[in-house]
């Protein structure tokens, strides 16, 4: 994915000795010295190094100083008292991000000559820039800033003229740029031309007068342009959707998942009082790196749709009244009821959580319900992070065989239209409108119960409305395209009287089998453990951050047998 | 005049009746060691530079032989490239303009010599855009070169091939940084490349094994061909063979360029017997003596320097500005350096004020912004020297500028940030009381006034 990972050895157990700041350690050769001090818990500020692009050297933060072995008149190291080499140490400085280690390469992170490159290049950097944190969004978790606290000085010596440069420039559709902000690091025109081969930015100008720019003609709007506003050291890009909606130190942070497609990269919402404001990409190296596409990171604006759904409803007469939840699921419960199992087809989703699933799965098992399957829901493949499967979780009703990939919902149409199937329940917000099941049809059920987030044109047709909630309201893990297994955690609490559907579903199984209630995501996990081989010895806490590689399976199998 | 000139390089260059096309190089033995060269074989045109000791002359002295060195032509898979770094813009620099307008086809043949010595078989010729003329000049020679069987296919029947196509800058001081010049020349800014790991022997032009030589240089390879590399490491002192071309302007009576053995001259003899002294009168203040980045030398001076007494022993010893020989190692030992051969002398009119802000604004406008401490840096080091000549200028001024220039040197990506500070570092130096003076008389003394405090 990335054209370079300097942060990952070569060859974990290939050692080279160095010593950092006065301790000989073992770390792993070719490393670069950035790397190297991190591992050692030491930390060499840097502004424009980024594991995952090319090395330019050019912010010079990352100055330190460095040795080689003294070598004697024999041509072998000199050894110290202690047994290990001694160190002749270079007068110039050298730049870590570009250093690869060496054996018997001495480090200093943190000697005065250092601490002067570091106090020279935060000078530098801050005279001609405008200074205004308290209008600028990355204010908060900007590199000037906190390497200014770290290693600059309070006051500045700069009585001259700053350098005026271009202010609120529209990059693309969704980037704005400030260039007397930009510290000229590059990082997004590596982004751009390395890793999305997009060449579209570039300095114009010279020497101090340097200016951001996108080439004439060009607008900076590729799928993952908003990855640059993450990478940006400063405040010189912004994101449009994001700049001035919040102080990023309100921000709650959640780990969760982008579930616009099912690739499922890992993210982090940021929310405050129950408002997500933002979406950022966090680090996975087996699903998304350090990156997401700009779709997915903007795809949670519905959240605050005008027509989200935040009461049950329910029909009577024609139209579609709120009520309360005891009397959606007795509504629920009753018409079920009232027909028989192979009457009843069920169109579960992509979009839900494994566990959630898992309850729908075990209701219709004691129901004796057959007839189920999922609404496909073709995504856009870019070669990139973004896959040709719309659901973040097809993988997930594959594995507890609650899904045929839509092959069976071919046939519901007719079938409604004849009668053999009198109630249909869907999850998952799902659209019938678009697959192949039209209102007209619909309108034949005896029964429509459907859970969803938004109105559409499904639920203005439902008997009973069960608001669910979307993905940052919600707990839960799902499978991705590659069979991973990923968490999600609820960052802010659902609107209105909206519930998780894990809940909903259990209170429709309790009413109408009186199975054994789930009280948490934790004992749905215990039940699905002992069910679903792929998942044998798993549980919530051992999926972890970053997800746990499952084996993929064929659809319907893998479920043991009772 | 008492010390005549040695003149090798610039043999031809002004001499009555000699014109630029190859007829008339021909006629003075032109292209007689390309066929002598192609004889020697290129292991042999290798030894022969080694032995002269030839020191490149585009400003850092690095031996050539030792450069050519780090290319093992029988190892490397991939094609090696020559430049010629025709980009002289070194403030005070103008020796490669005189053998480019005047005499290419020397050029030309010390290029094919020493690209046949490293297996090179296409080489660039990057001069800047301001010699336009030179610029077609060298078109012209290359084409006359290919005509009369010096360039192309199978030189000489010798079985040899090689293309020289020139490329023309545009119009930056850091193109005539090697590998800036080597990313201009890829069709990029000229940003120079981080060393490690793009060493041009190494990772050079389209990431190949790369040569980078200056004109004077590769002009000297000819003459190492033709006298050997023995005879020519007689030629000036030991480690600063050969002869240099100086370039001198400023203050003295006969400004232009000339050509001694290093070292063969003192500054002195330079100044005062070559130049004929210092114009209008006047006194000496202050030289320059390798182009506007090396470090300012005053009047009066004195260095320490090791040479050998009578018994052999090496003995500290005093040695006045004027007596310092024109050479690498003892510029070095000054404490500044022979850099490109721009000897910039100043008389005691001149305002060290002043020439500091004038060659600060030049750095300034070319510094390429890449890396942060030479791209703020040296702007700010012109703002505040342009407040002081403009008389706002404050008393701690002369420190911050000091700490400035300290906090540029040796911390950037190329040696442009040296070149940029040497400048300040020297000058506030050696006539601080004269950037204190100007900054006590801030508004009652008018902006050419002059201080004199020369001795």
């Amino acid at each position: 994915m990335n054209p370079w990972n300097h942060d990952v050895a070569k060859d974990e157990k290939d050692l080279v000795d160095v010593q950092v700041d006065g301790v000989w350690m073992q770390m792993p050769r070719g490393l670069n010295v950035v790397e190297v001090a991190h591992r050692a818990q030491k930390f060499i500020p840097h502004y424009c190094y980024h594991p995952k692009l090319s090395v330019v050297g050019n912010c010079r933060m990352c100055l330190f100083e460095m040795g080689t072995p003294k070598m004697g008149p024999d041509r072998k190291p000199v050894l110290g008292a202690d047994g290990k080499p001694e160190i002749a140490w270079m007068p110039r400085p050298q730049i870590g991000c570009a250093t690869n280690i060496t054996p018997g390469m001495g480090i200093r992170t943190d000697s005065a000559l250092v601490k002067d490159c570091r106090n020279g290049v935060m000078e530098f950097l801050l005279i001609n820039h405008p200074l205004d944190c308290p209008i600028c969004d990355q204010a908060g978790e900007c590199k000037l800033q906190e390497y200014s606290v770290e290693y600059g000085t309070g006051a500045s010596r700069f009585v001259e003229n700053k350098v005026k440069k271009p202010k609120n420039v529209d990059l693309g559709e969704r980037i704005v740029l400030d260039d007397e902000r930009c510290i000229l690091c590059s990082r997004c025109i590596r982004f751009s031309s390395e890793v999305m081969k997009d060449d579209v930015l570039g300095f114009v100008n010279r020497g101090s007068h340097s200016t951001l720019t996108a080439y004439p003609g060009k607008s900076f709007d590729n799928a993952y342009s908003l990855n640059t506003a993450d990478i940006c050291p400063v405040g010189a890009l912004t994101s449009k959707d994001f700049r001035f909606q919040m102080r990023v130190w309100f921000l709650k942070e959640t780990k969760s998942l982008c579930t616009s497609c099912g690739t499922g990269c890992n993210v982090t919402i940021g929310s405050r009082e129950g408002k997500v404001h933002r979406l950022t990409p966090r680090e996975n190296e087996a699903v998304n790196s350090q990156w997401m596409c700009d779709f997915g990171r903007l795809n949670f604006h519905y959240l605050e749709s005008k027509d989200r759904l935040h009461r049950p409803l329910l029909r009577a007469a024609g139209e579609q009244f709120p009520g309360t939840w005891a009397d959606a699921i007795q509504r629920s419960v009753d018409g079920l009821k009232k027909v028989k199992p192979e009457e009843i087809a069920v169109v579960a989703s992509g979009r839900l959580t494994l566990e959630e699933l898992f309850v729908l799965k075990r209701l219709l098992a004691e129901l004796g319900v057959n007839r189920v399957d999922t609404v496909p829901n073709p995504g856009q493949a870019d070669n990139f992070l973004r896959s040709g499967d719309g659901n973040p979780n097809s993988r997930g009703t594959e594995l507890l065989g609650l899904s045929s990939g839509g092959r069976k919902l071919g046939s519901w149409g007719t079938e409604i239209e004849s009668g053999k199937i009198k109630a249909l329940f869907v999850l998952g917000g799902e659209d019938l409108a678009t697959s192949g099941l039209p209102a007209s049809t619909l309108a034949k059920l005896d029964l429509l119960i459907v859970s969803g987030i938004v109105a559409n044109e499904t639920t203005r047709l439902a008997h009973v409305v069960l608001p669910g909630v979307a993905f940052a309201e919600k707990t839960g893990s799902m499978v991705n395209v590659h069979g991973r297994l990923q968490r999600m955690t609820r960052a802010v609490a659902a609107p209105g009287e909206s519930r998780d559907e894990w809940t909903i579903l259990r209170d429709l199984r309790m009413a109408l089998t009186g199975g054994n209630s789930f009280h948490s995501v934790e004992d749905i996990w215990k039940s699905m453990a002992a069910e679903v081989s792929q998942l044998s010895g798993l549980n919530w806490a051992r999926i972890g951050d970053l997800g746990i590689q499952i084996e993929l399976v064929a659809e319907s199998a893998g479920v043991k047998a009772g | 005049m008492a010390i005549s000139q040695h003149r090798l390089v610039f043999k031809h260059i002004d001499a009555p009746g000699y014109t630029r096309d190859i007829a008339c190089y021909q006629k003075h033995g032109g292209y007689e060691m390309l066929k002598k060269g192609l004889a020697m074989g290129p292991a042999g045109i290798r030894d022969e530079v080694k032995k002269s000791q030839l020191r490149g002359r585009g400003g850092a002295g690095f031996p050539t032989g030792t450069k050519w060195s780090f290319i093992d032509p029988a190892k490397v898979t991939k094609p090696i490239y020559l430049i010629c770094n025709a980009d002289e813009s070194e403030p005070g620099t103008f020796k490669d303009r005189q053998i480019i307008y005047k005499d290419p086809h020397q050029l030309i043949e010390g290029m094919i010599l020493s690209c046949f010595a490293n297996g090179v078989k296409l080489a660039y010729l990057y001069i800047r855009c301001e010699f336009t003329e030179g610029w077609k000049i060298l078109e012209t020679a290359l084409a006359e070169a290919k005509a009369a069987g010096f360039l192309g296919k199978n030189i000489l029947k010798s079985g040899y091939d090689l293309e020289i196509y020139v490329h023309r800058g545009a119009g930056a001081y850091i193109c005539g940084e090697e590998t800036g010049l080597i990313e201009s020349l890829e069709g990029k800014r000229a940003y120079p490349r981080i060393k490690p790991p793009y060493f041009p022997a190494v990772l050079g032009l389209y990431m190949c094994p790369t040569i980078v030589n200056n004109v004077e240089t590769l002009c000297n390879v000819k003459h190492i061909v033709e006298m050997g590399g023995d005879a020519y490491a007689k030629i000036g002192r030991p480690n600063n063979t050969g002869t240099r071309l100086l370039c001198v302007s400023g203050d003295v009576v006969r400004p232009g360029y000339y050509e001694f053995p290093c070292g063969a001259l003192t500054l002195g003899q330079l100044i005062y017997d070559v130049c004929g002294g210092i114009r209008n009168g006047r006194k000496l203040k202050a030289v320059i003596p390798g182009g506007s980045s090396a470090k300012v030398l005053r009047a009066g001076e004195t260095y320490k320097m090791k040479a050998k007494d009578i018994h052999g022993n090496i003995v500290d010893r005093d040695v006045r500005l004027e007596d310092l020989p024109m050479d690498f190692d003892s510029l070095a030992a000054a404490g500044s350096m022979a850099g490109s051969g721009g000897v910039i002398v100043m008389d005691d009119t001149r305002d060290m004020v002043e020439c500091l802000a004038n060659i600060s604004t030049f750095y300034a406008h070319e510094s390429c912004g890449q890396c942060t401490p030479c791209r703020e840096g040296v702007l700010w080091l012109k703002k505040i020297l342009a407040r002081i000549a403009d008389g706002h200028g404050k008393d701690e001024d002369p420190t911050l500028l000091k700490d400035v220039a300290d906090r540029i040197a040796g911390r950037t990506i190329c040696a442009f940030g040296e070149a940029a500070s040497w400048p300040v570092q020297s000058f506030l130096g050696k006539f601080k009381e004269e950037f204190q003076l100007r900054i006590r008389r801030n508004g009652t003394a008018a902006k050419t006034d002059t201080v004199s405090l020369t001795h």
